[in-house]
């Protein structure tokens, strides 16, 4: 193995929540490596950690113990206001529960990252106008979430989340709540952006058939990864 | 960003706007508050200083007892003025257009069947000019009429209308308590006074007669002297208060036994009720506006709590604190400011019903009314401030798992 530097690396992370009793320890030293522009898939049963994974790696939250590196940068001691830019910079999210602001339409709620980083109105229009074509949503600009399919609700969720031209997005369980096919769909759109446009994709997932899409597939438990399985080149 | 959140500030107004107005209510009521009473008492000054005016123009007052208003406490040195005061003050007074003896009491006028309750003031020619009030009809008295006591009187317009409608009073004969006098003369109307009361409900007669047939004894009560110019008044004031110490014999380490009083002393001595008046209604408002501004505090908290969620997605995405901060803050400072033009439209519109019930002028005064803006805002912003601090520092893992 040669002994590049990895896009995203995580050495020795722990995350304890609480104390005395009441402690317990989700990650427990976790080492992984995830190269720029991977599809990796993390599986695992419920209360194996992997949402604290993806919160650490999403810099929502910050390890116990342990380093994660960003790019060769180490972001373990980052303030909140540092992560913030982080993930406004770097990192897209989409989540099981799509997330979107209620009563605003899909072009404001696409718009939103780019709000806070002071981009330009018309330039923020055009730009969430982008995204939502590229999600398959041209049309649609005006719907308000409850106007919608939870299908297209999520993908609404990640035009929002590469509006900004992320190097990453984060995804916890993205089709939890889709039928088979409208999850198929979400699949195929990451896939794309995956190949078109190298973004890096982590996603948590319970389904198989989901992990299935990705390159690579780890499986945590009790906040270890227990098993990695790489998928043949086609 | 500042733009945005105000458009998003509105938006959240708009989607609560019961709860919003209920919200404000206590700011309403505070900014409110304020500007009816200082409009109202704007008002209130402005009038009272016409009014004062119109009694007469550069008038002096000057009445025995010191400090006071109406006729001071019994003893020597409160003792009234008599004609020997009044005629040297006639002779040695320059810069005066007029100086008029007053003394006055309640008493029922009687005209066939009709009576009528009003005030009666002995006085001289001169009184007519020092009050700046003009005949209607008839003359005043010659003086003649002044020096034998003449049983001649001359009539307010409300006295007319209340006695000989539809008759002129002149020429007429009617009781004055107890005595029948001739009206000579009717007043021009003046209106209404100072203190509310009328002006037209007055009856004059020579000093002599009252003095002698209905008061029974010398006294003069009160002088009043009419300076002849603004600038006349200070010199005016001194010289009355040299001879007066002198007719009455005031030592020279001794006070003054009688009061000189001009307009401009009596229009801030009400004005300064006002004020006392007006500190008082400024803590009522302040407390609406305290109770407004925890009201501002407490639905803005319900407001982060409710939209916890939302907080999340924002800080998820990359809003810095600073960002969230500034949203809810505009948010509260918003609703403040709507609060504070609400009462600002609220207390103006009290203030000019008011003003049309109390025939006061509608005097808005626009410091006033910059000032509650202003105040209503920094209320939003300090009371705002805690909620959108909470808001600004929730963790975005927990606030997005917020149900
Ligand atoms: N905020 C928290 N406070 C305390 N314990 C937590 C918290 N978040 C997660 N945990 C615990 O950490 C463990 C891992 O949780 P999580 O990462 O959410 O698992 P998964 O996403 O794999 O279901 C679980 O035992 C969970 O109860
Ligand atoms: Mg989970």
């Amino acid at each position: 193995m040669t002994k590049l530097q990895p896009f995203i690396a995580f050495e020795k992370v722990q995350k304890i929540y609480g104390e005395g009793a009441g402690r317990v320890k989700a990650l427990a030293g976790v080492d992984l490596a995830i190269e720029r522009g991977e599809f990796l898939a993390i599986m695992g049963p419920s209360g194996s950690g992997k949402s604290t994974a993806m919160n650490i790696l999403g810099c929502l939250d910050k390890p116990t113990a342990g380093r994660y590196l960003f790019g060769g940068a180490d972001v373990t001691a980052l303030s909140r206001d540092q992560r913030a830019l982080l993930r406004r910079n770097f990192l897209g999210f989409v989540f099981q529960g799509y997330n979107l602001l209620a009563r605003t339409t899909a072009v404001e709620n696409i718009e939103l990252p780019l709000v806070y980083r002071g981009t330009p109105r018309h330039e923020r229009h055009e730009r969430a106008i982008e995204a939502l074509r590229l999600v398959g949503l041209e049309g649609r600009e005006h719907h308000t979430p409850a106007q919608l399919s939870g299908g297209q609700q999520q993908r609404v969720a990640i035009a929002r989340a590469i509006v900004t031209d992320p190097l990453v997005l984060l995804a916890d369980e993205p089709t939890g709540n889709l039928d088979t096919a409208r999850s198929h769909e979400i699949m195929e759109l990451l896939t794309r952006l995956n190949d078109e446009r190298g973004l890096t994709i982590i996603m948590v997932t319970h389904e198989p058939d989901m992990a299935a899409f990705a390159h690579r597939t780890i499986r945590f438990l009790d906040g270890h990864i227990e098993s990695e399985h790489r998928r043949e080149a086609a | 960003m500042l733009w945005e959140a105000f458009k998003l500030a509105l938006l959240s107004v708009r989607r609560n706007v019961l709860r919003s107005i209920l919200t404000l209510l206590g700011i309403v009521i505070g900014v409110g508050a304020v500007i009816a009473m200082v409009t109202i008492g704007n008002g209130t000054t402005q009038r009272v200083t016409e009014d004062l005016s119109k009694l007469g123009s550069n008038l002096l007052i000057v009445q025995p007892g010191r400090n006071t208003f109406g006729p001071g406490g019994a003893g020597q040195e409160n003792r009234s003025f008599d004609d020997r005061t009044l005629a040297k003050l006639r002779a040695e007074l320059t810069g005066v257009r007029a100086i008029a003896p007053s003394a006055t009491r309640a008493a029922t006028l009687i005209y066939g069947a009709l009576n009528f309750a009003t005030t009666v003031t002995g006085t001289d020619s001169e009184f007519f000019a020092a009050q700046d009030w003009s005949f209607a009809q008839g003359r005043p008295f010659t003086d003649g009429e002044v020096k034998s006591g003449s049983a001649v009187c001359i009539i307010g317009k409300s006295v007319e209308d209340a006695l000989f409608t539809p008759d002129s009073g002149l020429g007429k004969r009617m009781r004055v308590g107890t005595i029948s006098c001739d009206v000579i003369g009717v007043l021009a109307s003046k209106g209404q006074g100072a203190f509310g009361n009328d002006q037209d409900n007055t009856v004059v007669m020579p000093l002599r007669t009252y003095q002698r047939r209905l008061a029974g004894n010398t006294r003069i009560p009160t002088i009043y002297i009419s300076a002849a110019t603004a600038e006349d008044i200070p010199a005016v004031t001194a010289s009355t208060e040299q001879i007066l110490r002198e007719v009455r014999r005031v030592g020279p380490d001794k006070d003054d036994t009688f009061t000189v009083r001009d307009m401009s002393q009596i229009i801030s001595t009400m004005t300064s009720t006002s004020t006392l008046l007006t500190g008082l209604l400024s803590a009522v408002a302040g407390v609406s506006l305290l109770v407004g501004g925890i009201g501002i505090m407490n639905i803005m908290l319900v407001s982060v709590t409710e939209r916890t969620r939302e907080i999340g997605i924002r800080l998820a995405i990359g809003a810095l604190e600073r960002q969230v901060l500034t949203q809810f803050l505009v948010e509260a400072l918003v609703l403040a400011l709507l609060g504070g033009v609400i009462g600002i439209m609220l207390g103006l519109a009290l203030a000019g019903a008011a003003g049309y019930f109390l025939a006061i002028p509608f005097a808005p005064s626009l410091s006033i009314i910059v000032l509650a803006f202003l105040f209503s805002g920094a209320i939003g912003l300090g009371f705002g401030f805690f909620p959108a601090r909470r808001a600004a520092r929730l963790d975005p893992i927990e606030a997005l798992r917020h149900e």
